[in-house]
């Protein structure tokens, strides 16, 4: 006889994840969360309601079967748990340690409502780890069907396309125009969030499905699109290229030595291993104080990063408050226990540098939240007269990215909006080149692993549509992915 | 993963500078005057940004011509003829806007002597009438002195000891033809940033058009990182996505000096490190 589980039978509170202590992690690159053991796994699973009608799987944007991997974690079956994930994510290791479910599956989740929701996210971790230690990795059975796509991009958005066109016998081309795969997860996030060996792992699978990754290659410089589909016979291209152009905010003193955007401090560190010299050759070059501006999941992976590559001091300055903050609540967590400062409505006038152009500060203002703007969210306004400096010998911008130019130079006839993402039909994914689809934040703007992972999916299908290896969609089923 | 390149010919002009001639079909396809490659020597080396200095479709080779000024440079020119290297990636940047003049002078200082290579032949090709000018400090880093007289109508050489052609400044003798040719529409400059200043110097009170290169700090060339911004005309430009060519009378190269000089501690203790190493293991850095 088994009893029913309810609300009042579970534990109320979540089981705590093992984490590496905030004094200790602040200096070394290891990841700072530990990951479940199989009886931590097995409590928690033990939360979950299996409720009839999961509102969770809704919150997912790429609509995993939550609750079924749930209920195989419980029932001992990981290799069932781990199927069950990788049917719908291509990179269930990397979700469960990077998306931010607080946001998506968990904040829908019918024990949240009483008691802490399931931790959803950390037993999708569990599971994609425990299968990747302990069984050999499953092809699945895959059909040729002698169609040909190329996919622009190994991050978040292209693997996921090619993982969908793979299984449904395309042979897939992924091409990377740097040196290594993964995109993101390998230049932008740091190890001690997301280990490389972690990505490495998942895209070993999708190797085994047969994609090939072309290393090196800048699609729009080496070839071009119309060059793919005429003369290499690709019959569908996917761009997912991403949105890493970086941004500044046009304050004097930008350009002085000690500068950075995001996107050269993350790729100095991670992708050419900076964090490792002299070991690896390429240097960081940052100072002993550091103010990072801006408050999402960016500026987090900067300000952790410049700690551990020992800095003196790490501040974060945001123009809003905490609550406004883009970052996930796990970020902004691990960020104050280890240490680092945050100045809220706090908004950068400018950079100030000495005779030999250094940073020697960072010039702010306060500022104060004034009524809401057409977004809804309440416009930070500066307080005139309380400018002061912030002695820093070296400044981060994590403000965001930008449309890279590349592509869309090289690609007549590709629309592109006001800002320079593609534009694509939100059904197929398609842009305004027949074949040509995009997806992630090449389309979107800076957006989650999780967002262009859903994006790569939808485009797949659309690509299957469009090459006849799936019925087209009906009306019905047009309305009701509309509705 | 990477299949690596071949250096399928190696030629040292002198004790820091050498060529190599890199086996890519690829790069040596899409490969147009102006472009750049990235290069990456090993597992732990750095990105290099070389501009392009030759391609030939046929041979399917990207030709590059390197300056041991640092740890990396100085590494790699222990390779050798048919050694290969982990990652060579390009052509990046946009290929320069070459149209017919009917009269071009194009300047080459040291190491840029080379990129200046394709441009001229380009120039050429489509019938404009070119002079050159080649600068280097001494007579034994004289180089491509013979693949510049094939392309030029007339070749000007200047060295800063006078040991061979003119003594004194590339720019000294721009400012003399610019005086003979008043009918130049346009003149090319490539070399360390001092000199295309200098250059643009000479050519902005006759407004005669100046295209400058410019090989800013790089990471991955590809528009991503932003270390390569420079200023424009007022404007933030990246040079890997933007140039490196630019109209040199609107670079700010006071600002670009500046910048140039982020990394000056780190590569000297790199270099510290190297001399050390290479002493330590009895070789010759």
């Amino acid at each position: 006889m088994t009893t029913v589980k309810t609300i009042h039978t579970i534990p109320k509170g979540r089981t705590p994840m093992a984490e590496q202590d905030p004094q200790a992690r602040g200096k070394n690159f290891e990841e700072v969360a530990l990951g479940y053991t199989l009886p931590d796994a097995l409590r928690e699973a033990d939360r979950c309601l299996e409720c009839k009608k999961p509102r969770c799987i809704a919150g997912c944007p790429v609509g995993i079967d939550i609750p079924g991997f749930i209920r195989a974690i419980g029932q001992q079956d990981l290799r069932k748990a781990y199927e069950i994930l990788r049917q719908d994510n291509p990179l269930p290791a990397v979700c469960g340690r990077v998306c931010p479910q607080e946001a998506q599956c968990e904040i829908r989740c019918i024990v949240g409502i009483k008691a802490e929701p399931v931790c959803i996210g950390r037993l999708e971790r569990f599971a994609a780890d425990y299968a990747m230690e302990h069984f050999e990795a499953e092809v699945p059975a895959i059909t040729p069907t002698g169609k040909k796509a190329a996919i622009i991009g190994s991050g978040p958005a292209g693997v996921a396309c090619a993982a969908d066109l793979a299984r449904a016998g395309v042979d897939v081309t992924v091409f990377e125009a740097l040196h290594m795969a993964g995109g993101v997860l390998k230049y932008g996030i740091p190890e001690f969030r997301l280990p490389k060996l972690i990505v490495d792992r998942e895209l070993e699978l999708l190797k085994q499905m047969g994609v090939k990754i072309e290393l090196n290659t800048v699609i729009g410089k080496l070839f071009t699109i119309p060059q793919l589909m005429q003369t290499k016979d690709f019959d569908v291209v996917f761009i997912g290229t991403g949105a890493g152009f970086p941004k500044f905010q046009g304050s004097p003193g930008e350009n002085l030595n000690g500068v950075f955007s995001a996107n050269e401090f993350l790729t100095r560190v991670n992708l050419m291993r900076g964090f490792r010299h002299p070991a690896y050759d390429t240097p960081v070059g940052m100072g002993r104080r550091v103010a990072v501006i801006g408050a999402g999941n960016t500026a987090m992976d900067c300000a952790r990063c410049a700690l551990r590559m020992g800095a003196e001091a790490v501040t974060v300055v945001y123009r809003r408050t905490q609550k406004e903050s883009p970052a996930r609540a796990e970020e902004l967590h691990h960020a104050m226990q280890e240490g680092i400062e945050f100045q809220w409505l706090t908004n950068p006038v400018k950079i100030l540098g000495d005779a030999e152009g250094w940073v020697i500060g960072m010039e702010c203002v306060r500022m104060v939240l004034g009524d809401p703007d057409a977004s809804g969210r309440r416009a930070p306004v500066e307080q005139p007269g309380t400018n002061f400096v912030i002695p820093v010998d070296t400044v981060v911008y994590a403000l965001g990215t930008r449309a890279n130019p590349v592509i869309a130079r090289s690609t007549p006839g590709l629309k592109t909006n006001q800002w320079g993402y593609i534009e694509v039909d939100e059904q197929t994914g398609m842009t305004s080149i027949p074949g040509v689809f995009a997806g992630g934040d090449i389309v979107t703007g800076s957006a989650t692993v999780i967002l262009a992972l859903g994006a790569g999916r939808r485009a797949a299908r659309g690509m299957l549509r469009y090459m006849g290896l799936l019925p087209p969609q009906t009306p019905v089923e047009a309305a009701a992915a509309k509705a | 993963m990477s299949k690596g390149y071949r250096i399928v010919k190696k030629e040292v002009y002198s004790p820091v500078t050498y060529m190599w001639e890199v086996e890519a079909p690829d790069v040596a396809l899409a490969a147009q005057p102006g472009h750049f490659v990235m290069v990456r020597m090993s597992e732990e080396g750095e990105r290099i940004p070389l501009t392009v200095a030759d391609f030939d479709r046929q041979r399917g080779t990207v030709t590059v011509v390197i300056q041991a000024v640092g740890k990396s440079t100085r590494e790699m020119m222990q390779l050798d003829q048919g050694d290969s290297i982990l990652d060579f990636i390009g052509p990046l940047g946009e290929a320069s806007h070459i149209q017919r003049r009917s009269k071009v002078i194009l300047v080459g200082g040291g190491l840029g002597v080379a990129p200046v290579y394709p441009q001229l032949r380009a120039y050429k090709d489509l019938g404009s009438t070119t002079l050159s000018i080649i600068g280097f400090r001494t007579k034994n880093l004289v180089f491509w002195e013979e693949k510049f007289r094939a392309y030029s109508e007339e070749l000007h050489i200047a060295t800063d000891d006078g040991s061979s052609g003119h003594k004194g400044f590339v720019s000294q003798v721009l400012q003399i033809l610019l005086e003979e040719h008043r009918d130049t529409e346009e003149v090319v400059a490539i070399g360390p940033l001092p000199m295309m200043k200098a250059c643009c110097d000479v050519t902005r009170p006759c407004g005669v058009r100046t295209m400058v290169s410019l090989n800013s700090i790089m990471v991955d060339g590809t528009g991503m990182c932003g270390s390569c911004r420079v200023t424009v005309g007022g404007k933030l430009r990246f040079a890997c996505v933007d140039g490196p060519d630019f109209d040199g009378h609107q670079v700010d190269f006071e600002e670009l000096m500046l910048r140039q000089r982020r990394f000056q501690r780190e590569e000297r203790e790199s270099l510290q490190r190297y001399d050390e190493d290479c002493r330590l293991r009895g070789r010759t850095p």
